[in-house]
């Protein structure tokens, strides 16, 4: 039978964008405050798995055309190329830098290499879950 | 005594919110069918959270002077979630033939479910 779902896809409409708006500030509020790449990336494939509830595999994969297993070796790329960075410099393995910047629009801003290393963390959980989530429920 | 008047508006929140949580509890153990008890689940939980939450947000925000939107944003989460858990569970239920209450007179979906299914038999 073709059940009727409209209340659910409805309010997954919305409640998905308030979940996407709060993975990316618990991603960036990790340095200050508790969250960061791990947990923001987890809430990002929750959001995705909801949609997934909601609607069936192909409409997903028609809104959202990520290939998981590229995003998951991506992530670990920026990761290891954060670490590996500070080679050229002539310092430790995994050393991190910080410097203030003047960014347009945002104004004076402190950006850490910790946040690329996170971000790398962040594609790669939301990867990994999508991946094992598709490899398990896809039908073909 | 701006200070007791804030204190006693937590208060209250909190004790209405703590209150609705325990007429749910009492509710889920009391009511006779799965249907009834999503009712009394979905609404008043719901709503004690929401009551919970407000006080904590006020005592975040009046007394530490700390304004936390992320607690707001709960809030509205739960206000379009909480609801539509409940009526997706009771969906379910329906639909797998959990019985109803021996007190229902009524059923109305009753007709309408059976016209799916027949239909499906034709195709």
């Amino acid at each position: 039978m073709k059940s009727n779902d409209l209340i659910l896809q409805t309010s997954t409409r919305v409640v998905f964008f308030i979940i996407f708006l709060f993975s990316i500030h618990i991603f960036f509020a990790g340095h200050y405050t508790p969250g960061g790449g791990f947990v923001g990336g987890l809430l990002m494939a929750s959001a995705i798995v909801l949609l997934l509830l909601a609607y069936d595999f192909k409409t997903v994969k028609e809104v959202l055309p990520f290939n998981y297993l590229a995003m998951t070796a991506i992530g670990m790329l920026i990761a290891l190329t954060t670490a590996a960075g500070s080679l050229v410099f002539n310092v430790p393995f995994f050393t991190h830098w910080y410097d203030y910047f003047d960014i347009p629009l945002l104004g004076k801003t402190s950006i850490h290499t910790a946040m690329f290393f996170d971000i790398g963390v962040y594609l790669v959980v939301v990867g990994i879950t999508l991946t094992i989530i598709e490899m398990i429920g896809g039908d073909n | 005594m701006t200070e007791m008047l804030i204190n006693s508006l937590i208060v209250i929140f909190i004790s209405v919110g703590v209150f609705f949580i325990l007429v749910t509890a009492i509710g889920l153990i009391r009511l006779p069918d799965i249907y009834s008890r999503a009712h009394a689940a979905s609404k008043s939980a719901t709503l004690g959270v929401m009551s919970i939450l407000i006080g904590v947000f006020l005592h975040f925000w009046l007394i530490e002077g700390n304004f936390n939107p992320r607690i707001i944003l709960g809030i509205v989460f739960l206000f379009i979630t909480g609801p539509v858990g409940g009526h997706m569970m009771a969906k379910a239920a329906y639909f797998s033939g959990v019985p109803l209450a021996k007190e229902t007179v009524r059923d109305d979906m009753a007709p309408l479910v059976d016209k799916e299914a027949t239909k499906k038999e034709q195709l």
